[in-house]
């Protein structure tokens, strides 16, 4: 904890920001912070199996959909006063926070946990195709669900609710989405501190190694990937609250490729590359966006760019600043 | 029966025009190890430079020969400004650098031809029907489609198998120190490779327009058919391909036109229908996920 004040410094940053922004006449900015922490915590999740694990899944857009899906579809039903199934156990939509969005995140490692299984069977190429394809093949079948909107997706008529706090205030809901983040990210910090962590780290450099020492390394990706998945639910669900609508553009490929775009322009297994990717990438959006129509003109380059040259990432290049100046860091 | 047939006939033609993207695209990753996200967009590049050329002269034709060198240029330009930068980079690196290259692709042609979707016909001289099996009418460029696809995986074949480039290909592939220790100029012969992938997209590109729109974004869903393509064939095998796109072709038509009608045997029909068309869009993933655990390299596995 070197630099723990950097840290601090970071975090008041962001717990003034609402007034900040307010202030300075831009309040749309609080929820442009929101989708940043969101998308963060998403890429965060990610760079547990991508970064730290080695295991290029181009289909995490599936689990973030899916935790979305299932704040929306629940929050349907509790606006139409239909029970979703009654059918062995009668289960009723909810609005409320508490039960939707740990439902979001057990849905989606339940569902990580099949697709792994089935895809870490493969490696190396083989494994980014399949990630890929088992995305599309719920995409579709989110265009498929005619019951909730099909290819044009679901409004939500509320936000969860959660005890006396009011999500529909942008503000309170971006200290939530903070809260949560600063959360995952000690665990994650604990996590990957922790033996499963080196475990998985070992995997990524040396798999065979790990093996011959008694490591039963699927057992460690497979338990990665349904984390990793479960934390894309949450990531999913708070993002269906953000916008309040769910489509199936949610678990399109494209989205996969963002996320791992992210995770790269952050820093690759680092903990708060994935962070500093979502804010670069979205706020990048907004700039070019602003500039040109055509932004993507200017993206798509850029990205090549980077991966061609600057692979370390944001985070990458804040450490090694960090280093040089003395100011602490990690060792590498 | 007569049904059956011409979506046997349906999917058939799918599967060939996968086979013409499965081709190039299992070409490269065989030999260069370079997963090209980008091989969409040079489909999508091929079938917008033929839509324009043949609306302004009138001839299909003329459209299919600009569109074919066209497209291989631009490829080997692709090639020679970006891709040849990734070759011995890990597999995490092509797949976002070619991802952005989808994003410049998309845009710019967004930029040149607007975001409306072009519209070719058929050309009058297949635009007739054949009765292959008496009583049966079947639109006479599907069945073009389906022979200029055979002849391409028999010239693929003869290219691969039986010349000295396709021998210097498959020396390439599988040790390429050895063969540029011998003095053959390996980068000349990559790109040479690649210009051939994408005039094969192209190709594809040209006979898909008058059938499907043409338009931005019509690349990526055929990629990911196309990786399946991939995945249930083996990486790098020419010959998988073409069974894993007949394989893909044949069960997404036929799963299509008659998993709803097969399921009313069992369901109501409202629910039929529904699960019947999800099922349907699902079917070739399941089939996919039924060929890894049984072969987990794919039908073909070529190399070790």
């Amino acid at each position: 904890m070197a630099n723990l004040g950097g840290k601090l410094a970071v975090l008041a940053l962001a717990l003034a920001l609402p007034w900040l922004a307010e202030a300075a006449g831009y309040g749309f900015l609080t929820g442009v912070a929101s989708r940043i922490l969101i998308f963060g915590l998403a890429a965060l999740s990610l760079n547990l199996i991508l970064g730290y694990g080695g295991m290029v899944s181009f289909g995490h857009a599936a689990f973030f959909g899916t935790g979305a899906y299932v704040v929306g579809i629940l929050s349907h039903h509790a606006t139409l006063g239909e029970p979703l199934m009654t059918w062995p156990v009668e289960i009723g939509g909810t609005e409320s926070a508490l039960i939707a969005w740990p439902a979001a995140m057990l849905v989606a490692a339940l569902l990580a946990l099949a697709v792994g299984a089935l895809s870490l069977r493969t490696s190396g190429l083989y494994f980014i195709m399949i990630t890929l394809a088992f995305a599309q093949m719920l995409y579709f079948f989110a265009v498929s669900l005619q019951a909730y909107g099909g290819d044009d997706g679901l409004s939500l008529w509320n936000r969860s609710s959660l005890g006396p706090l009011d999500l529909g205030d942008d503000r309170q809901f971006y200290y939530l989405v903070l809260a949560i983040l600063v959360v995952f990210l000690i665990l994650m910090r604990r996590l990957i501190d922790a033996r499963f962590g080196l475990t998985l780290q070992g995997i990524r450099d040396n798999e065979r190694r790990m093996q011959a020492m008694g490591f039963p390394t699927l057992r460690y990706k497979l338990t990665a990937f349904v984390i990793a998945g479960a934390v894309a639910g949450l990531a999913g669900a708070l993002m269906a609250n953000q916008t309040e609508f769910v489509s199936p553009s949610f678990l399109d490929w494209p989205r996969s490729g963002e996320f791992m775009v992210i995770v790269v322009l952050g820093g690759m297994g680092t903990l708060y590359g994935p962070l500093a990717g979502a804010a670069a990438f979205l706020l990048l959006e907004e700039v070019l966006s602003d500039w040109t129509e055509h932004w993507m003109i200017v993206l798509g380059p850029l990205l090549i760019l980077v991966v061609l040259f600057a692979k370390q990432g944001i985070w990458g290049a804040v450490e090694g600043w960090l280093r040089r100046s003395g100011l602490g860091g990690k060792a590498p | 029966m007569l049904l059956v047939l011409e979506q046997v006939l349906n999917g058939l033609q799918l599967g060939v025009m996968l086979f013409l993207l499965a081709a190039g695209l299992t070409l490269v990753l065989g030999i260069m190890n370079l997963v090209n996200l980008a091989h969409g967009s040079l489909y999508m590049v091929g079938a917008f430079v033929a839509a324009s050329v043949t609306r302004l002269t009138g001839s299909f034709l003329l459209g299919l020969l600009v569109a074919l060198p066209a497209t291989a240029l631009v490829g080997m330009a692709v090639e020679l400004i970006a891709l040849r930068r990734l070759y011995d980079r890990d597999h995490l690196d092509q797949v976002l650098a070619t991802f952005g290259l989808i994003l410049f692709f998309n845009e710019l042609t967004r930029i040149l031809w607007g975001p409306r979707a072009l519209f070719m016909d058929v050309p009058a001289w297949l635009g007739g029907t054949v009765e292959i099996i008496p009583g049966a009418p079947y639109p006479a460029y599907r069945l073009a489609i389906i022979g200029v696809g055979l002849a391409v995986a028999v010239f693929l074949y003869w290219l691969t198998a039986r010349t000295r480039l396709g021998m210097l290909i498959r020396a390439g592939a599988s040790n390429r120190e050895m063969v540029s220790a011998l003095g053959v100029d390996i980068k000349k012969l990559y790109t040479l490779v690649f210009g051939l992938g994408a005039m094969l997209a192209a190709l594809a590109g040209v006979m898909a327009g008058p059938i499907y729109a043409v338009e931005v974004g019509m690349g990526e869903s055929i990629l990911i058919l196309t990786f399946v393509v991939i995945v249930i064939g083996g990486v790098g095998s020419t010959r998988g391909a073409l069974v894993g796109a007949l394989l893909v072709g044949l069960v997404d038509t036929l799963g299509r036109a008659f998993l709803p009608g097969l399921l009313k045997l069992f369901l109501a029909p409202a629910s039929a229908d529904g699960i019947g068309a999800s099922l349907a869009s699902m079917a070739i993933y399941i089939l996919m996920a039924a060929v890894l655990i049984w072969r987990p390299r794919g039908l073909f596995p070529a190399h070790g």
